[in-house]
């Protein structure tokens, strides 16, 4: 990433779903799934997107692509202002921007054999003349790992990990710039999940993709990635490139969850930090610092002013956080505040 | 209690399970030849992929197999007595109160129509016989114990109500309500988010000790293994593979698929240079198992040995247990065999 191009900017992005109620349907609230997040993806890089369930990070990636319309912010692409498109527009734009979905069952359509998902997506874009599909087909499923005599065979005929292949095989079908994979390894069995992995990473390295990766797994996280997102509640509470995310984490949220995942290394063993409670809900979010119902350093500062991404002393460029305290933190100024 | 005092070492002891499904002309034999223990008061994790048998041995224990599914043979010693030659009746008396079961999703197995304390009050009732007012009071107990806030609100609400960690803690609290001697956990933290995991794994093991029960966990996560079980059980193919204590499982694994399964996962605590190993190919369909050794076609040491004939569950005298040629005197590969230089790194 030596020239770092900006192929996907996203500025404030909101998306709010309204809740209707009451016998006139009116809507009488809003959930907060995305409030405001900002991040830049660069050409042929893997930004990772982590946290845990309704933190907005599926919301965010169906937000850019607009499967979900976004109630309020900026999505450029290329340099160009997607949310500007018309539907016919953002259609065309799709092409240089895939989606690979968790549950491989039930994003490819279960009647349609392998050669017609992917000739379909070649269809709809007209990316591949008319003659060439059938040579295209054969070489995607190489690609991916599957054999030309598969071409024909339904859905129901392949294992799970397979499946993710005809899906990532889809995605590829376009020739798209960047993939949004969602949870994509995340169903599979670890043993079928490694080569999953190793098949997205030889991808990028082929065909120069840029991917978002959205995963809870910090593991599968840590290995793909290039540079790391984290959210709570709608926002972003941490970003930075892996090193830091991993070795020098600034937000209390950030180090709570990598301690939490249990780990099979009993001898390097770390200090496990406990959280109390569980995620507030995103209809009305805490005021101030979102986490601060659960963080055990929050203060009346954090319960009332809302902290902004930062860089501190000690932290690499590009590398921020949100927390109004981090600094004090690191250095063991700020104690916990509750036991 | 029926029971006869019995002196026992393990609370419980399966040999050679056998469960089968049978459809119109084909036998699935989902576990083959299951066989392991579980010492008083210890933690044993099952660890397996899809398809191993590993929850169709949990629900066989507790002789919850539906039809078409059949247990053909073995024995499942409880306190020494064999479960599989108890009546209906017997059973109802052992399921929920001396033996629990706790499942992944706590939403399909708590009734959505009744509340949490009704859900919790009537194994009291049921094994205990206390009236409605005493078992509500100890229902209230209990809830407390798992850590939920203000358990007398919380008693008479539905499950709907409750977010997912919380419903896993009514789940816990309704398992544990009678004091099993052994609790059956498949999956219990596996559709939690890791924080909430980590609430209740600390749980799992606080009061796993205060209580002293057993306890037979089925996962698929090894670093939920590593941090809860004394002793593994390493399944593939309807079939234990491995046995033996949690350090010495984590610290030098034996079977060349226990050995894979760790090299697969991703590391969270250090970086991985180049493509991760992998195990190739994918698991068999329990309608299609190889002959030989079932791991064979997606094992990197495999020789016509283990392709051709199944290899013993062996048992070392410090009881730890391998499934593998590899550590007989038949094996006809190469006489050292570096088990963890798997290099597959195929994608």
């Amino acid at each position: 990433m030596q020239t770092k191009k900006e192929l996907l900017k996203v500025t404030d992005l909101k998306q709010y779903f309204p809740i209707k109620g009451g016998i006139l349907g009116r809507t009488v609230n809003h959930v907060k799934a995305v409030d405001g997040v900002s991040f830049t993806v660069y050409e042929g890089e893997t930004l990772s997107i982590v946290g845990e369930s309704g933190c907005g990070k599926s919301t965010t990636g169906r937000s850019i692509l607009r499967l979900d319309e976004p109630t309020d912010g900026q999505v450029e692409f290329n340099g160009t202002n997607l949310l500007a498109y018309n539907k016919k527009e953002m259609n065309s734009v799709r092409k240089n921007m895939q989606i690979i979905f968790q549950d491989p069952y039930a994003s490819i359509n279960p009647r349609q054999t392998v050669r017609q998902v992917l000739t379909e997506a070649m269809e709809i874009q007209n990316s591949v003349p008319k003659s060439e599909r059938n040579d295209r087909v054969l070489e995607l499923m190489e690609t991916v790992g599957l054999g030309p005599h598969q071409a024909d065979r339904l859905p129901h005929e392949f294992s799970g990990g397979q499946r993710q292949r005809i899906g990532i095989a889809r995605a590829l079908s376009v020739d798209p710039q960047l993939i949004i994979a969602d949870e994509a390894v995340s169903a599979l069995d670890v043993s079928i999940q490694a080569q999953v992995i190793n098949l997205l990473m030889k991808l990028q390295r082929e065909f120069k993709l840029t991917y978002l990766f959205i995963s809870h797994d910090l593991g599968v996280v840590r290995h793909i990635s290039d540079r790391i997102i984290v959210m709570y509640l709608g926002k972003i509470v941490e970003i930075a490139d892996k090193k830091s995310l991993f070795e020098n984490q600034m937000h209390p949220y950030t180090r709570a969850l990598l301690s939490a995942i249990p780990s099979t290394n009993k001898e390097n063993k770390k200090e496990r930090i406990i959280l109390k409670g569980d995620v507030p809900s995103p209809i009305d979010p805490p005021k101030g610092c979102r986490f601060h119902t659960r963080c055990p350093f929050a203060t009346d500062l954090c319960r009332t002013e809302e902290p902004v991404l930062r860089t501190a002393d000690g932290m690499l460029e590009g590398h921020q956080a949100a927390c109004h305290y981090m600094e004090e933190i690191k250095t063991g100024e700020h104690q916990p505040t509750t036991v | 209690m029926t029971s006869k005092p019995n002196s026992y070492d393990n609370i419980l002891e399966i040999k050679d399970l056998q469960t089968s499904f049978f459809t119109k002309d084909l036998e699935v034999k989902a576990v083959d030849g299951v066989s392991f223990a579980i010492p008083k008061g210890k933690v044993l994790g099952v660890v397996g992929e899809s398809g191993s048998g590993k929850s169709i041995t949990s629900l066989s224990i507790l002789r919850l197999v539906e039809e078409p599914g059949k247990i053909k043979g073995g024995e499942i010693l409880f306190k020494g007595e064999n479960l599989l030659e108890k009546t209906e009746a017997g059973m109802r008396k052992i399921r929920g109160n001396e033996i629990s079961m706790i499942f992944q999703e706590p939403m399909t197995s708590l009734n959505p129509t009744f509340t949490v304390g009704q859900q919790i009050s009537e194994s009291y009732i049921i094994h205990e016989g206390l009236n409605k007012k005493q078992a509500k009071q100890r229902s209230i107990e209990m809830l407390k114990l798992v850590g939920i806030p203000s358990p007398e609100k919380r008693i008479n609400q539905y499950p709907y109500e409750l977010s997912g960690g919380m419903r896993q803690r009514v789940m816990i609290a309704m398992a544990l309500a009678c004091n099993p001697e052994l609790l059956i956990a498949d999956e219990p933290t596996t559709a939690l988010d890791v924080t909430i995991q980590a609430q209740i794994l600390d749980l799992f093991k606080n009061l796993q000790q205060e209580l002293g029960m057993g306890v037979l966990l089925i996962t698929h996560d090894l670093g939920v293994v590593a941090e809860t079980c004394d002793y593994v059980a390493v399944m593939y193919g309807g079939q234990v593979v491995e046995y033996t204590d949690a350090d010495t499982l984590f610290k030098s694994p034996k079977h060349p698929y226990t050995v894979g399964l760790m090299q697969s996962i991703p590391p969270h605590d250090h970086d991985i240079e180049g493509d991760l190993s992998v195990i190739k190919g994918s698991v068999p369909s329990p309608a299609e198992m190889p002959i030989g050794c079932r791991f064979a076609p997606r094992c990197p040491f495999a020789t016509d040995l283990c392709r051709t004939k199944l290899p013993a569950l062996e048992t070392d005298e410090e009881g730890k247990q391998i499934r593998c040629w590899i550590y007989s005197d038949e094996w006809d590969g190469a006489p050292e065999v570096n088990i963890h230089a798997n290099k597959e790194r195929t994608t």
